[in-house]
């Protein structure tokens, strides 16, 4: 016997959470008791009173386990709300890296000739070394990144995906 | 404003709710608590043998009287013994608040004597769970606490009090009615659902209603509108294990439990149906039998509070999210008001007659030995002649099963039974629970050898309180329905499914100051349920059946609903890698 796996799609989750102790712990707990997929999660506090945080998951499944997993977050008594990005309409989503490349003569030029094109800013820089810093899409980092990695790509932290629908309406 | 201590807020708050009894066991992290329970004069404090006992016996309370179950132990171990019970109320939908000690806030984190995460452990096992560091906080999350539990899809809450924060003061004022910002369940049904369930029960002609757990949590009116609705549609009537009593077991309608150790035909009405009306039940594996074979020609319509239910398992056509009895309630009105008349079922119901002459729940009767199906056939006859309120708990295996086929619930929360967790050592407990809530009832834990064992302890707690409750014992030496799959899966290799070396009940029985009676053969049976019923107090009956019956009808794992065994003769011994794999 052999263990069978689905076909999965990605999507991108937008959830407005109470900003209290464990919260995190819940919704990570909730995927990994459930079996889903967390390709990225990032969260922070969107409101003055620091009451209210967004929590942005990047995840992956069929569709009958991603509207699982709607249902499932929707019901944690701490989310106020679920929206399904993937699913909502157009929306915008950015993710930020620090990208540290290490390289002297043709390399470094190289390096600032890309980070030119991808329009990255240089943050930190000494003789052999600079501190990138570019936002975009996850494929557009994923790109970046592969470049540097030809050039002296020492190392990367990357943020994960934040997002919002597009047009004037929250969501 | 006065300042109370933290432990004397707790208590306020509990009298404020109305909580008369709490189940629990002391130690370090909470005796202030249990110094502001002492001699308490309305809130009522059962000292139980262990905190597992404690959550089933909040359990049992809950589920025979509709009101929360209350639960207070220590930190540490306290809390950790807790945890199977509090995930057997999570898995059956079962409103109760666990109250649990901690080390004081100074200490969290430094492994305490007695520390342990007790918020990390119960996160997932829990509908809610909190950790109060500021007894100024203490008033408004018990309430909340209490609300989230008993509303929506009830459920366990547990409440995290360290020491300090239980001694240290607040000011307290009765908290207002708990407005909560994310917390929100739905309980009225969107009119458009309501309206295509109605039009197409109306228009159906092979309906079926498959009941479940969510009927009883709704309360006894949403059992009431249930039996209205099936009166007024004709429609057949059928239930998963935690729905029993909903539709009464001697109406005209019922087709008896489905699923896994379900009726022939049951399982044939779902297999055949054109309409499933799913009503507070969640399309559970033992329910459902092979998924790709479940009810194919059938539209389904699904009522559950939890949205999350929908469309998990199983697509459905119609969702209605919303309280059970809300929902059943709009459409018994749109039902009148369309001027609905019930539909001829006839040629649906000749079929039907057709599966039930199959009589799946006969079972060859034997002379010297007792048959663990005539056993409770018989101790429901006994139950049934006392005119007395009965309520029937169990613990878990073939007993459980046999209780749920031969025993006739005509009314809501009279049948207690581990059914998503199916722990054993929750029968017992959950009794002398249920006599508490009810204690003019007469109430009897239908055990196996093996399950009775698992809490057993607790025969010290009905002797303190002189709880009534009866056990029995359906003892066939073996945990039977672990024999049972080793036998149809495993060519009969009994791997460590005999139980040895089992005390003796009666001796045992008379060691906690109860009665005990043996019952030999089928010629003491009527005199042994009798001598039971009649006995004052608590009574164990040690209830010696044939050791090697099996539960029929039986789907196996991975067959579907038309593919059952209906006798030891259709048993194969053993079984496909993939079904081996299967639950
Ligand atoms: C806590 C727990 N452990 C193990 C099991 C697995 N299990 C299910 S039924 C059963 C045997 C029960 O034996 P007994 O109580 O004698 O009942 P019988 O089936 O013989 O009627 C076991 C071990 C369980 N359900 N719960
Ligand atoms: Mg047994």
């Amino acid at each position: 016997m052999h263990i069978q796996e689905e076909l999965s799609q990605r999507h991108v989750l937008s959830l407005t959470v109470s900003n209290e102790a464990g919260i995190l712990a819940r919704i990570a707990g909730l995927f990994t008791a459930r079996g889903y997929n967390i390709d990225s999660l990032t969260v922070a506090d969107i409101t003055p009173d620091h009451g209210v945080s967004r929590i942005t998951i990047v995840t992956s499944g069929p569709p009958k386990v991603i509207d699982q997993i709607m249902a499932q977050l929707d019901r944690l008594v701490p989310v106020h709300k679920v929206t399904d990005l993937t699913e909502s309409g157009p929306f915008v989503e950015r993710e930020l890296a620090l990208v540290k490349v290490a390289g002297v003569g043709e390399d470094r030029i190289e390096a600032l000739r890309l980070a030119d094109v991808f329009r990255a800013k240089v943050v930190d820089t000494t003789i052999e070394s600079f501190i990138f810093e570019i936002t975009g899409t996850t494929d557009k980092v994923d790109n970046f990144v592969g470049l540097m990695r030809q050039i002296g790509l020492v190392e990367v932290g990357r943020t994960g995906v934040v997002g919002l629908i597009r047009g004037k309406d929250a969501i | 404003m006065a300042e109370k201590s933290g432990a004397d807020i707790l208590v306020e708050c509990l009298l404020d709710l109305g909580v008369e009894v709490v189940f629990g066991y002391p130690g370090g992290a909470v005796l202030p608590i249990y110094d502001a329970l002492f001699n308490h004069p309305t809130i009522k404090h059962v000292l139980v043998r262990h905190e597992q006992g404690a959550t089933h016996m909040a359990e049992g309370y809950a589920r025979s009287t509709g009101k929360p179950g209350v639960v207070l132990v220590t930190s540490g171990p306290g809390a950790t013994n807790a945890v199977t019970g509090i995930t057997d109320a999570l898995m059956d939908s079962i409103p109760m608040v666990v109250i649990t000690g901690q080390v004081p806030t100074q200490l969290i984190g430094t492994d305490a004597f007695q520390e342990a995460d007790t918020v990390g452990i119960t996160r997932h096992c829990t509908k809610h769970n909190y950790l109060v560091k500021d007894p100024a906080k203490l008033a408004g999350v018990i309430h909340e606490a209490f609300h989230i539990a008993t509303t929506g899809r009830p459920g366990p809450v547990v409440i995290d009090i360290p020491k300090n924060v239980q001694i240290a003061t607040a000011p307290y004022k009765r908290p207002e009615p708990v407005a909560h910002a994310s917390y929100h369940p739905q309980t009225k049904a969107d009119a458009a659902g309501i309206d295509a369930a109605v039009e197409m029960l109306a228009a159906a002609e092979r309906p079926v209603f498959y009941t479940g757990g969510g009927v009883i949590n709704s309360g006894p009116e949403a059992s009431a509108l249930l039996r209205e609705l099936a009166a007024m549609t004709g429609a057949p009537v059928t239930s998963t294990l935690m729905g029993l009593g909903a539709y009464p077991a001697t109406g005209p309608q019922w087709l008896g439990m489905l699923g896994m150790h379900g009726t022939y035909e049951a399982n044939f009405a779902m297999n055949k149906a054109d309409l499933i009306v799913c009503v507070g039940a969640r399309f559970d594996d033992r329910v459902t039998g092979r998924l790709d074979a479940f009810s194919p020609g059938s539209r389904k319509v699904h009522i559950d509070i939890d949205r999350s239910s929908i469309n998990k398992i199983i697509d459905v056509d119609v969702a209605i999210v919303a309280d059970v009895g809300s929902a059943l309630s709009d459409m018994v009105a749109l039902w009148k008001a369309r001027g609905h008349e019930a539909a001829d079922l006839s040629a649906w119901w000749t079929q039907i007659d057709g599966w039930r002459a199959k009589k799946s729940l006969d079972y060859a009767e034997n002379a010297t030995e007792i048959m663990p199906q005539r056993a409770i056939a018989d101790l429901y006859k006994a139950c049934n002649a006392t005119g007395k309120d009965i309520i029937i708990t169990t613990e878990v295996g073939q007993h459980q099963m046999w209780a749920a086929q031969h025993f006739g619930f005509d009314a809501p929360n009279k049948w207690l039974t581990s059914g998503g967790l199916g722990t054993m050592g929750y029968g017992f407990p959950a009794a002398i629970g249920a006599q508490m809530g009810n204690p003019d009832s007469l109430v009897i834990c239908v055990a196996g050898d093996a399950s009775i064992q698992m809490n057993i302890q607790e025969m010290g707690t009905a002797s303190q309180y002189r709880l009534p409750v009866k056990i029995f014992i359906l003892n066939n030496e073996y945990m039977g329905m672990v024999r049972q799959w080793q036998e149809l899966t495993y060519q009969s290799r009994y791997s460590n499914s005999y139980s040895d070396s089992l005390p003796d009940f009666v001796k045992l029985a008379e060691a906690y100051g109860w009665t005990g009676i043996r019952i030999d053969g089928p010629d003491d049976l009527e005199s042994g349920i009798r001598a039971m019923i009649d006995t004052p107090g608590p009574v164990i009956v040690d209830c010696r059946v044939a050791k090697l019956s099996n539960c029929f009808p039986m789907i196996p794992s991975g067959a579907a609903h038309t593919e059952m065994l209906l006798d030891p003769s259709q048993v194969k011994g053993s079984m496909t890698d993939e079904a081996k794999a299967l639950v």
